[in-house]
């Protein structure tokens, strides 16, 4: 009977992690299917990035305060993943507090300051919620959180505070246990923890016994909500918490304002005009499609860009389109990419072989007057926290309005025809490009 | 005054220091026309030996690629660097941030390779070599001066400090929108935007940023690009402050304050 919960905690385990780990690969399959590029450069500053932009969260600090908040309950997270692990073992070991004995005094300091973290997590969370659903700041009360991720971010918020409250409720009863010389509890004196001791009050009027059954309670529900994050996790915009480090990593480096080459392009252009050096045997390569149409066309980098994307908006908050009205969202850009994401991976969870064609990122996700509104300001880019580029896409898929379905406004058709004319964007003689010299 | 193009150079065996890189707007909007005199004027006050490609010049292809236009893009891109390479220039000075961004990010891995400056870097290193002096009581001095970031200087290509040295050297009072620096707010002409109408929305970009302008009390909005330039202009005509607020190019506020 005494291996009956090391048993269960042992399957538990199993289950979370093989659930998590199924999920985990399909979200790299999904993402792989976007094209190949190769981005090994400059390994020094990628590794910097990834320490200044993740780790450090750099550009959280445009605005101190909520960096400091969001510092909290990600240092939160990490830091008593700490004791998540002793939790674990524990379980698996049938043990209580494995850690104490071996840390001696350091014990009651790692424990006192996981309280702090959890106190701190609470009000911060409490404030998050506030500014989502009391205050309503702008970007968080915007449509495109509509449904489903507005409920999403909450919900991760209630969790949390959940479940730094049973971890402070765990703390006091062991301790109230330990005074009360109470079964194993008393094998490991640590005395009093810094603010779960608040809890003792409440707590007097109940008998050992029933203290014990509250105590395995908070136990298991906070094991077994952590196990159930870790699996909601790949489901919602957290999944930031992972992604925004191979995402800082993979970021670009180059100017930001300089647009991808096509090299495929560049050649057929300088076939045209250097017959010469066109390659005399013709490759099966002229199936492929200019600009992006779907996920398929899209970079992977692209697509780990919108798994990365915690729908915070910033970018949407900067975009000068959005501000006045358009309907651009870059927000949106990388939550539609990866809906239309999930949607495939669903598909083909269903039918390996089978690739869904019947929808497509541009028009079904995302519509030609989104795209037509950017004006390649690259304020998204720079507001974004986790290194992510909406432009990129956007214009990619500008790219395949034009040069595949001939979609563009009239006034840019006439841009066209007088740059290939005038060599100028106006219908302007090119004979007249210097008569401003005349007037000096 | 003589400005001498590129062929004209060659043709007398000569060969400048600088290639200066009007643009279209540059060349052919009239308003723009007169930023391209104000710098070609610094130019030759100081006797520096510069040339144009006067009717060999051709767009960079910067609107047609921000469309989705690669083929003309490319095309241009290939013509132009024909040109270029053919006249063998090594350094591009320019007024549009829009034609440095393609001339020094995307033209290198299409064979051009030239070092590119924009005239916001050139003139601030003009007036710290002391090489412009500018008057005590120049027109501007004042005047209070808000300086408005060009996306593609700026966020594309982290040029914020030069311009604001250029205009200090004005020594009169800068005093920044709340939108500034990487922050800055657009214009609204970018990504070929100049060349359409703008999507169906409730305002237009450049009246947001023109009310952002105005809400400093500037008596001068400063400039470095000359689509920036038409957009804020077209933004101040719109609340009807031409007459208060002058939309100005950095180079014209030096040409006019040059001793």
């Amino acid at each position: 009977m005494q291996l009956l919960p090391q048993i269960a905690f042992a399957i538990l385990t199993v289950i979370a992690t093989y659930l998590f780990a199924k999920k985990a690969s399909e979200i790299r399959r999904n993402i792989l299917l976007g094209r190949d590029e190769k981005i090994s450069d400059n390994a020094p500053q990628r590794w910097r990035n990834l320490l200044l932009l993740a780790l450090g969260q750099k550009k959280m600090f445009k605005n101190p305060l909520v960096a400091l908040m969001h510092l909290i309950v990600y240092g939160g997270f990490i830091i008593i993943n700490i004791e998540v692990l002793e939790i674990v073992l524990d379980g698996l070991f049938g043990t209580h507090r494995l850690f104490a004995p071996i840390l001696g005094n350091g014990y009651l300091w790692l424990i006192n300051s996981f309280e702090l973290l959890a106190v701190l997590v609470i009000i911060v969370c409490i404030s998050f919620l506030i500014r989502r659903n009391i205050i309503k700041l702008k970007r968080f009360a915007s449509n495109d959180l509509n449904g489903w991720p507005r409920s999403d971010a909450n919900y991760i918020l209630f969790t949390e505070i959940i479940l730094m409250l049973l971890f402070l409720k765990m703390n006091a009863i062991d301790t109230l246990l330990q005074s009360r010389d109470f079964g194993h509890y008393a094998q490991n004196i640590t005395g009093n923890f810094l603010f779960s001791q608040y809890y003792h009050p409440i707590l007097q009027h109940f008998s050992s016994e029933s203290l014990m059954v509250f105590e395995r309670i908070c136990w298991w529900m906070h094991i077994a909500g952590i196990y159930a994050f870790l699996n909601y996790l790949p489901y919602s915009k957290h999944l930031h918490i992972i992604l925004a480090f191979p995402n800082a990593y993979y970021a670009r480096l180059e100017p930001q304002g300089k647009m991808k080459n096509m090299p495929e392009i560049q050649n057929e252009v300088l076939y045209a005009m250097q017959p010469e050096l066109a390659p005399t045997e013709t490759t099966g390569e002229n199936a492929k499609k200019f600009g992006a149409k779907d996920i398929y066309d899209l970079s992977w980098k692209n697509l780990l860009d919108a798994y990365s994307c915690t729908e915070c908006g910033r970018c949407t908050t900067a975009c000068p389109a959005n501000i006045t009205g358009k309907k651009l969202s870059p927000r949106l850009i990388m939550m539609k990419t990866r809906d239309r994401a999930e949607e495939v991976g669903k598909s083909l969870n269903k039918n390996f072989t089978t690739i869904n064609k019947e929808r497509t990122l541009l028009h079904d996700y995302i519509t030609a007057e989104e795209l037509r509104a950017c004006t390649t300001c690259n304020a998204c880019v720079e507001a974004c926290p986790v290194s992510i580029s909406p432009v990129d896409i956007i214009m990619q898929l500008r790219r395949y309005l034009i040069m595949e379905e001939s979609n563009a406004p009239q006034e840019w058709n006439s841009m066209f025809s007088s740059i290939e004319n005038n060599f100028a964007p106006w219908k302007l003689s090119a004979d007249t490009r210097d008569n401003w010299i005349k007037d000096l | 005054m003589k400005i001498n193009t590129m062929a004209e150079m060659m043709a007398n065996n000569e060969t400048p220091d600088i290639l200066f890189w009007v643009g279209c707007a540059g060349s052919f909007d009239a308003r723009a026309q007169k930023i391209t005199k104000a710098f070609a004027t610094i130019l030759n006050k100081l006797s520096i030996k510069y040339a144009i490609l006067g009717k060999e010049e051709a767009c960079t292809g910067d609107p047609a690629r921000r469309s989705g236009n690669e083929f003309l893009f490319q095309m241009m891109a290939y013509n132009n660097i024909q040109i270029l390479n053919g006249y063998g220039i090594k350094k591009i000075v320019t007024t549009c941030p829009h034609c440095y961004n393609t001339l020094k990010n995307e033209y290198p891995e299409l064979g051009g390779n030239y070092e590119v400056v924009h005239h916001a870097t050139f003139l601030e290193q003009l007036i710290e070599e002391g090489k412009i002096v500018l008057k005590e009581d120049h027109p501007f001095s004042e005047k209070n001066i808000s300086y408005h970031d060009s996306c593609y200087l700026g966020r594309s290509n982290n040029i914020y400090d030069a311009p604001r040295k250029v205009l200090e050297a004005l020594k009169t009072e800068l005093i920044e929108m709340k939108r500034c620096r990487s922050n800055g707010l657009c214009c609204g002409a970018g990504g070929a935007q100049m060349f359409k109408e703008d999507e169906k929305g409730n305002k237009r970009i450049n009246i947001e940023r023109t009310e952002e302008a105005l809400e400093t009390g500037a008596k001068v909005i400063a400039a470095a690009c000359p689509f920036c330039n038409t957009m804020l202009l077209d933004g101040i005509k719109n609340k009807e402050k031409e007459n208060e607020v002058a939309v100005l190019d950095i180079a014209e506020l030096i040409e006019q304050s040059m001793i």
